[in-house]
């Protein structure tokens, strides 16, 4: 009796569960634990809090994984919507820190809306090309172009350039899986290369000074090219095998900066090397894969484009934080998916997560 | 293939495009993957022995030098803030291990009194993480040896020479210099807010309130940087290069500071506030507040107890009564009345009236201080003799808004944009006043019978003494008006160029010559056969002035703690001057908390600080109280 009641809730708790998606969320979620601890052992050690945001990412993870995706798409409109409200308030009234104006105070705390939008862009777009599915016409791209480029200016204009470029991107995927014409997607970037003479001139002056260091770190070795000069060295001296755990002079000696945060992919590549490298890479195709898939096999429309944009916007924050911290592409602050210390970007990572597994798990009752 | 398509319906043909498109992502998540198997390839295994040696080399590490902070001195060059070297024993409290175990230690070595460990917890709560701080300062050459020879034992403690900021007047215009102390989170917020955190770090104190805190970025000047070789252990061995701070700018006030302690002790233990401004210009000679305070006892962290001392006491030490104390000026505000009254041409110099000891209105008794009245008044005769029934008849006569125009130009009510934060309004009565004052729409109105002891300095007249000072000033100035002013100039460390806070007119009102003159006649009277005759009985210049007593029970009432009441009951004490008659080179307003009648306790004040100014003469004793008829 107790016996079945037990494999009751067992059943319970996992059947919304994805093995493949929890599997490898786990491991890399291991190694950040692991990679933060090393990071800030030293003084002020985020291991504990690090590992208490994990558990509230793998409860929102578990909680949202049991929402039908039907339920999910409701979501979308009033998210948005309270979302690009919020948007306008902190554009209005937001509290300026370091120069940039992304918080809202509410007297007790401060909240920062862009991180809603990176869910409630994509929601939004997918049901609203699920709503026309059978009519989708060129207008309706452009409403969903339109419906993107709001939240998307408000959150550049603040500026925070990390965040706009994961929600357009979030937003882009799901135009791109709804059925962009190819056309009009070579156009759009032949536009874009078009224009960055124009961009430059409207980016801000760290934004263009990011860009400058990229070209030439030693052009300005103490102030922003300091935090690629020093995490180049520190990957590049991690080697193949890298120097060991809790072993990287580079970290340890504090010549990392936000080396628990943005840069905790620089300490994991010291004190791991090539080697790790490639496992966490790996890690990070199988999740992509994984969640490919689940968007190739997905039922309706809302959950396709959902799954893929959730997907590919997973992608985004790898390659950006890692092309940022190797190098190859300008310092704007993402963060690295389940590894960086932080709970906000875990907690929203991990319904992400939560949301393909929903779509999978959801599948068979929709065919039904 | 071509052949083989079989009819397919438009949701299958979507699908399809869909999944074609999903494997064209995953190709370009495929090559993007690449693209960074790439790049670290190239990192780690073709340049990997290039970027060793540059780890290896990564023993470089920037100290920031904090630069000099800018010396304030006052109009004759006497030292009012400096700074000077010495050693402190510092702790890293995220290199250390224990750090009960490690101050324990220390306390062997080196002597570590319980208040300096009292400090050093509150340092620790308020500070960032890899900061290292301070456990005993000011080290003498003895105990620096004897760490030095036991330095081993303590990893993560430092002895460090470091600059420190002195005061060495002591409690001398603390009120006016300020103080600097260690940065807190709000502090920080407005460095980085200015873009300022790159020059800031390193630095450790911010001025906190005054001068160090308005001309904190003059003060502070440029932060330099030292590139430093490391051992593994993150130990400094070698100095690779240096860009020398520079220092910061120097402050030369238009404060004298001779005048400024000779009139503090001129209050002896009495609470008040004192504003003396060269009417020429606006520069102020003297801004009191007392009781004063020792600000050198901020700027390593107050403790506990010294702070609670100044916090809690009654006398509020930290208030700058000068600038945030707002009291009813009383008779002090006859003259202006009188101005008014002629420049508005309610009134002529030679109109009387005549004062049988009271003014009715409205059904109540407005009474005048001298039982039976003071006869057949004319305007002179109403300052000199301080008239109170003159000025009921002229508020009434004049209305509140002519009233509160007139003194709004003159500054009253307005903050006089004094070089120091903080500095408070005051309250100006008008109609307007009051809508934005009370809530309540009953409470709003305006009611007649209340611009009666408007006239007096009386009702809901409250300014700061500054802004009595700027205005009698600027009645001695007649009719410029200059912006107080606490710096002369400002010297450029690096050139030594000086910038002159140039003193331009705020504004010049357009009085009459002649009607300024009449009221300057009747300040002198006051002063020669009024209510200021026997304080300045036997001055070697001419001088002009006005006494005033501001009741502190009005109908307002305020807030009340009967174990004072006594003293708290008693009147404040008021006195503006000029002086000399002809061309004033110093005017001023003082306030004696408490002090009973103006003529009493706050004209021997202005007498005193007018001989040490004009005549260089120090008062014989403490300020003595002279017996005065009422004002």
């Amino acid at each position: 009796m107790f016996q079945q009641f037990l494999h009751r809730a067992w059943v319970r708790l996992i059947e919304h569960l994805d093995g493949p998606l929890l599997l490898v969320t786990g491991a890399i979620m291991v190694a950040g634990l692991a990679t933060v601890y090393s990071a800030t052992y030293d003084a002020n050690n985020r291991l504990l809090a690090q590992a208490v945001n994990m558990v509230v990412g793998l409860c929102a993870m578990w909680s949202v994984a049991q929402v039908p995706p039907q339920k999910l798409m409701r979501f979308g409109v009033p998210l948005y919507v309270i979302g690009v409200i919020l948007l306008l308030l902190v554009f209005l009234f937001g509290v300026k820190v370091n120069g940039a104006r992304r918080w809202l105070s509410l007297g007790f705390t401060r909240i920062q809306p862009s991180e809603l939008l990176k869910l409630a862009v994509p929601l939004m777009l997918a049901w609203y090309f699920h709503k026309h599915e059978a009519v989708l016409k060129a207008r309706h791209y452009i409403v969903a172009c339109v419906l993107l480029l709001v939240p998307f200016a408000l959150i550049a204009k603040q500026p925070d350039l990390g965040t706009a470029i994961l929600v357009g991107a979030a937003g882009f995927y799901v135009i791109f899986f709804a059925g962009l014409p190819w056309q009009v997607i070579v156009g759009l970037f032949a536009a874009a290369a078009g224009a960055a003479p124009f961009v430059w001139t409207v980016l801000h002056d760290y934004q263009r000074k990011r860009i400058l260091t990229l070209i030439d770190p030693t052009s300005d070795p103490l102030g922003s090219g300091y935090h690629i000069i020093q995490s180049t060295i520190a990957i590049g001296s991690g080697g193949s095998f890298g120097k060991g755990w809790l072993e990287g002079t580079q970290t340890h000696l504090e010549f990392i900066p936000e080396r628990h945060t943005d840069f905790i992919f620089a300490v994991f590549s010291e004190e791991r090397g090539l080697l790790g490298n490639t496992v966490l890479l790996l890690l990070y195709l199988l999740l992509i894969g994984r969640g490919l898939m689940i968007a190739a096999n997905a039922s309706t429309l809302f959950a396709r484009v959902m799954a893929g944009s959730i997907t590919l916007s997973l992608f985004t924050y790898v390659f950006v934080n890692m092309g940022m911290v190797s190098g190859i592409l300008p310092v704007v602050g993402v963060p690295l998916p389940f590894m960086s210390y932080g709970g906000t970007a875990l907690v929203t990572l991990s319904i992400g997560i939560g949301i393909l597994m929903s779509i999978q798990t959801h599948r068979m009752l929709v065919r039904q | 293939m071509l052949a083989r398509q079989s009819p397919l319906n438009a949701q299958d043909r979507e699908l399809h495009r869909f999944r074609f498109r999903v494997a064209f992502a995953a190709v370009a998540v495929a090559v993007a993957f690449f693209v960074l198997i790439a790049r670290f390839v190239h990192l780690q295994v073709m340049r990997h022995d290039y970027y060793t040696t540059r780890a290896e080399d990564n023993r470089i590490s920037l100290v920031p030098i904090v630069p000099n902070r800018g010396v304030i001195v006052d109009r004759q060059g006497v030292v009012l803030a400096r700074n000077y070297s010495a050693f402190t024993l510092e702790i890293t409290p995220s290199k250390v291990d224990d750090l009960d175990a490690t101050i324990e230690g220390l306390g062997k070595v080196i002597e570590v009194l319980p208040k300096d460990r009292k400090r050093f917890r509150k340092l620790l709560d308020e500070s960032k993480t890899f900061e290292s701080l301070p456990i005993r300062s000011r080290l003498s050459e003895e105990e620096v040896a004897r760490f030095a020879a036991n330095r081993y034992l303590f990893p993560g403690v430092e002895v460090k020479a470091r600059l420190f900021r002195q005061y060495p007047l002591g409690a001398v215009a603390s009120h006016a210099i300020g103080y600097i102390s260690r940065i807190n989170k709000r502090d920080l917020e407005m460095i980085e807010e200015s873009e300022q955190a790159a020059n800031y770090k390193g630095t450790d104190h911010i001025g906190k309130t005054g001068l160090e805190q308005k001309y904190e970025f003059q003060l502070h000047g440029e932060t330099g940087y030292e590139q430093v070789e490391i051992d593994a252990g993150g130990r400094a061995i070698r100095n690779l290069s240096r860009t020398a701070p520079v220092q910061g700018n120097n402050l030369t006030l238009t404060l004298d500071a001779g005048l400024q302690e000779m009139a503090e002790k001129a209050f002896g233990d009495r609470r008040g506030a004192l504003v003396a401004i060269e009417p020429s210009t606006g520069g102020i000679l003297a801004l009191v507040s007392t009781p004063t305070f020792d600000p050198n006892l901020f700027i390593d962290g107050i403790r506990t107890d010294d702070w609670d001392l100044l916090n809690t006491s009654p006398d509020k030490p930290l208030l700058n009564r000068a600038l945030n104390g707002a009291y009813p000026p009383g008779s002090t505000f006859k003259p202006f009345m009188a101005l008014a009254a002629l420049e508005t041409g309610k009134r002529t110099a030679g109109q009387t009236i005549s004062d049988p000891g009271f003014f009715n209105f409205g059904g109540h008794q407005f009474r005048d201080d001298k039982k039976g009245g003071h006869g057949t008044v004319d305007m002179y005769k109403s300052i000199v003799q301080s008239c109170d029934t003159y000025y009921y008849m002229l508020a009434n006569d004049m209305g509140i808004e002519s009233i509160a125009r007139f003194m709004g130009q003159l500054g009253l009510g307005r903050r006089t944009g004094v070089d120091i934060e903080g500095e408070s309004e005051g309250v100006l009565p008008s109609p307007e006043w009051k809508r934005r004052r009370f809530k309540r729409p009953e409470q709003q109105k305006w009611f007649a019978g209340e611009t009666i002891s408007i006239g007096i300095g009386q009702g809901y007249n409250a300014y700061t003494p500054i802004q009595l000072a700027q205005a009698v000033a600027t009645v001695a100035n007649n009719g410029v008006m200059y912006r107080p002013h606490l710096v002369k100039y400002i010297t450029d460390s690096r050139t030594g160029e000086k910038t002159m806070i140039e003193p331009e007119p705020l504004r010049v009102l357009p009085w009459k010559r002649q009607n300024v003159e009449t009221i300057k006649k009747a300040m002198i009277g006051v002063n020669t056969a009024g209510t200021g005759a026997r304080a300045f009985a036997g001055a070697a210049y001419v001088s002009g002035g006005k006494t005033g007593t501001a009741q502190v029970f009005s109908l307002k009432g305020s807030d009340y703690k009967s174990a004072r009441l006594k003293e708290e009951l008693r009147d404040h004490a008021l006195f503006i001057a000029f002086a000399p008659a002809d061309e004033p080179k110093i005017a001023l307003a003082v306030l004696v908390e408490n002090g009973g009648f103006g003529a009493q306790s706050a004209a021997p004040i202005a007498r005193m600080v007018f001989d040490y100014y004009l005549l260089g003469k120090l008062p014989k004793g403490a300020a003595n109280e002279v017996d005065a008829e009422e004002d």
